[in-house]
C-alpha cells in the first residue's frame, strides 16, 4: 500500500485552474521526486497533500485512509511532515526550540501549562539528535534568525523531520543554495533514503536524478511524465525542460 | 520574546527582587510624595496587564476590547456579593468565572480571525459588554455604577485580615499579584506558552506541525480575560463599586497602550513597567498639567516610532552593551554556509 496518494486531484481558485489531474503515490521508503516549471502546481499539490488547500475533487489518502479535506495538523498528527520553498521558522527560538516543538512527544503535552517546557533533558537530548543529523548540533543554542541561509535550510528540514514522520514531503529543500549547499542537503537526504517515504520537489537535476527511484515530471497541473531517472533522461519533456543545466 | 534565562524555573531572582522591593513599598511611598492608594491601583493593573500580555505578548493576538472583561470581572464581584455570598474568595470567584466565560464566548467568535478583523471584532464585542453595562441599569447601575461593594475580610479559617485598609488591601493585592507572575511565568515558559508563541512566530509551521491552532489561540483568549477578571474585581474592591468607565474603547485602548510602551513584546516584565510609568505619569504629570495624556501620547508614538520594543527593550540594549555576550559567546566552530 502507498503511503501517500493522490487520486484524480483537481483545484481551481476562482476560476483559475491550477491542477487539472493529479495521480501520485509514493511508497514507504522510496524517494519520489517531483519536477516541474515555475507556475505548475508544485507547491499547490503539497497543499491539498498536507491539507493546506481542499481539493476541488479527487482524493488524498494516508496510508489507504481518505484523508480529504482534513485540517493541517491532523494530516501532522497522521504522519505527514513538510518543509517549506519559503523558510517558515520559528526565528525567536533557538534551533534547539525550533526541533524539540515539532517533535510528537511535545505535542502531546501542548496543552500542560503547569510545567516547564525548558530544560527537559530528555527531550532536549530527542531534539539535539535530530538536529545532529543535519548538522546543527553546534548550533542548537543559536535563535533561528542568527543562523545563515545555509544551516537555516538545513533546520527547516530538521524540524519536518523532528515529526518523526512517515512521509516526508520537502518543497524545494535546496532552493537559494550554491553548489556546496545543495551538495550537503543532498548527502542528508541520502542518509535518509530508506528509512520513510520522501517526495522531493526539485529544480536541481544532479540532486534529482542522484537520489529519486522515481520521478513526476508536472506541467500544467498534471503529470505529464514519470518514471525511473534512467527512464527519464530520454525524455523530451525533461530534456526540453533543463537544456544547459544537465548531461 | 527570545526564551530568558531561568525560563524553566517557578521563582526567578527577578521575582524574588521585585517582591522584596514591593513588600517594602508601604515604608517609603508616603515618603516620596504619593499615597498607599496607588500602589494598590498600580497592582491591579498590572495583574491586568500581565494577563493581557499573554494574549498579545505571547500569542500575538491584539485585543482591543479587553476593558470588558476587566469591567465584567468588576461587576461579578459586585453581584456575587450582593446576590450570593459576601465572602471574598466567593466574590473573587465570581469574578473570575464571568470575565472567563465572557472570555469563551468572545473567543468563539474571533478566534478564527487574523489581524485587522480579530482587532475590530474585539472592539466591537467591547463596546457591547460597555453598552450593556451602561444600560442595564437594574443590574448595573448604568452609568452612576454599582455601589456600595465592601472591601470584604480575607477569611483564612484561623485568621482573618481586615481589608479596609488602603495598607492591608496593598498587601493583599500585592499576594495576588505575585500569584500571577508566578503563574503567568510559568503559563508563558510551558509547553502550552510555548506553543502559543510558536503561533504568532509562524501560524502557518504551527498547525503543519500538529498543533489545532484555533483551540489555542480560545484558550489564551480564556486565560487572558479570566487574570482581567480578577484585577476588575480587585478593582471593584479597591474603588469600592463598579463603574462602566473601564469597559469604554479608550480604557481597553490604555492596556494596550501600556503592554507596549513597558516593552511587552520583548520582556515578560515590560507590562509590569508600563503600567508603573502610565500611572505615576498620570499622577505626577496630571498634577502639573490637565494635558498629561497629551504628553503620555506622544510618549507612546516616540516608543512606536523609535524603539517598538519598549522600555524594556532600552533596558535589554544596555545590558547587551554592558555583558556583550551575545552571539560571540556561541560555540566558535562555524560551518562554511
Ligand atoms: N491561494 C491561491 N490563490 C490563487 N492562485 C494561487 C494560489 N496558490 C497558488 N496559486 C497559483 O497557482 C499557480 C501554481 O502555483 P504553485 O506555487 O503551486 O507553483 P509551483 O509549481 O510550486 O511553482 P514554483 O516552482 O515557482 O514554486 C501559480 O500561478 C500561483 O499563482
Ligand atoms: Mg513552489
Amino acid at each position: 500500500m502507498s503511503a501517500l496518494e493522490a487520486r484524480q486531484v483537481h483545484v481551481r481558485f476562482g476560476d483559475r485552474v491550477v491542477l487539472e489531474e493529479m495521480n501520485f503515490s509514493v511508497a514507504p521508503g522510496e524517494l519520489h521526486g517531483i519536477m516541474g516549471p515555475n507556475g505548475a502546481g508544485k507547491t499547490t499539490f503539497f497543499n491539498v497533500l498536507t491539507g493546506r488547500v481542499r481539493p476541488s475533487r479527487g482524493q488524498v489518502l494516508v496510508d489507504g485512509k481518505d484523508v480529504t479535506g482534513l485540517p493541517p495538523h491532523r494530516i501532522a498528527a497522521l504522519g505527514v511532515a513538510r518543509s517549506f520553498q519559503i523558510m517558515t521558522l520559528f526565528d525567536e527560538f533557538s534551533a534547539l526550540e525550533n526541533v524539540a516543538l515539532a517533535r510528537p512527544a511535545f505535542r502531546a503535552q501542548a496543552l500542560h501549562g503547569h510545567r516547564a517546557a525548558i530544560g527537559d533533558a530528555e527531550t532536549d537530548a530527542a531534539a539535539l539528535s535530530v538536529l545532529d543529523e543535519v548538522g546543527l548540533g553546534s548550533k542548537a543554542q543559536v535563535l533561528a534568525r542568527d543562523l545563515s541561509y545555509g544551516e537555516r535550510r538545513a533546520l527547516e528540514i530538521a524540524v519536518a523531520l523532528a515529526q518523526e514522520p512517515r512521509v516526508l514531503c520537502l518543497d524545494e529543500p535546496t532552493s537559494g543554495l550554491g553548489s556546496d549547499g545543495i551538495a550537503r542537503i543532498a548527502e542528508m537526504v541520502r542518509r535518509l533514503k530508506g528509512r520513510l517515504a520522501i517526495v522531493a520537489i526539485e529544480h536541481d537535476m544532479e540532486f534529482l536524478f542522484g537520489l529519486a527511484d522515481r520521478i513526476s515530471v508536472v506541467h500544467w497541473g498534471q503529470v505529464i511524465a514519470r518514471g525511473r531517472p534512467d527512464e527519464l533522461k530520454a525524455n523530451p519533456w525533461v530534456r526540453r525542460s533543463n537544456l544547459g543545466r544537465f548531461g | 520574546m527570545q526564551t530568558p534565562a531561568h525560563a524553566g524555573r517557578l521563582i526567578t531572582p527577578a521575582m524574588v527582587g521585585v517582591a522584596l522591593v514591593l513588600l517594602t513599598v508601604p515604608l517609603w511611598i508616603a515618603k516620596v510624595g504619593l499615597y498607599q492608594y496607588i500602589g494598590v491601583e498600580i497592582l491591579i493593573w498590572a495583574i491586568y496587564a500581565l494577563g493581557f500580555n499573554l494574549l498579545l505578548g505571547t500569542a500575538g493576538l491584539p485585543s482591543f476590547g479587553h476593558g470588558a472583561f476587566f469591567g465584567i470581572g468588576a461587576y461579578a464581584f459586585g453581584l456575587t456579593q450582593f446576590h450570593v455570598a459576601a465572602n471574598l474568595w466567593v466574590c473573587l470567584l465570581g469574578g473570575i468565572l464571568a470575565a472567563s466565560l465572557a472570555g469563551a464566548l468572545v473567543a468563539g467568535f474571533v478566534a478564527r480571525r487574523r489581524g485587522i478583523y480579530f482587532a475590530f471584532l474585539t472592539i466591537a464585542f467591547g463596546q457591547v459588554f460597555w453598552f450593556i453595562a451602561m444600560k442595564a441599569r437594574n443590574v448595573t447601575g448604568g452609568e452612576d455604577g454599582l455601589l456600595p461593594i465592601a472591601r470584604l475580610p480575607a477569611d483564612f479559617g484561623i485568621v482573618s485580615f481586615d481589608l479596609t485598609g488602603n495598607t492591608a488591601l496593598y498587601f493583599f493585592v500585592l499576594a495576588l499579584f505575585l500569584v500571577t507572575v508566578v503563574a503567568l511565568w510559568r503559563l508563558t515558559y510551558s509547553p502550552f506558552g510555548r506553543v502559543l508563541s510558536a503561533i504568532r512566530q509562524s501560524e502557518l509551521r504551527a498547525a503543519h506541525l500538529g498543533y489545532q491552532v484555533v483551540l489555542f489561540k480560545m484558550l489564551a483568549f480564556i486565560a487572558s480575560a479570566a487574570f482581567a477578571g480578577l484585577a476588575g474585581s480587585l478593582f471593584a474592591m479597591a474603588q469600592g463599586g463598579a463603574f462602566p468607565e473601564v469597559m469604554a474603547l479608550h480604557y481597553s485602548g490604555y492596556i494596550v497602550m501600556m503592554v507596549l510602551v513597558g516593552g511587552g513584546l520583548v520582556s515578560f516584565w515590560g507590562p509590569v513597567i508600563g503600567v508603573v510609568v502610565f500611572l505615576l505619569a498620570r499622577d505626577l504629570l496630571g498634577a502639573v498639567t490637565l494635558t498629561w495624556m497629551l504628553w503620555f501620547g506622544l510618549l507612546f508614538v516616540a516608543v512606536i516610532l523609535f524603539k517598538p520594543e519598549g522600555i524594556a527593550g532600552v533596558f535589554q540594549d544596555l545590558r547587551r552593551r554592558f555583558s556583550r555576550q551575545p552571539a560571540q559567546a556561541q560555540p566558535a566552530a562555524r560551518s562554511t554556509p
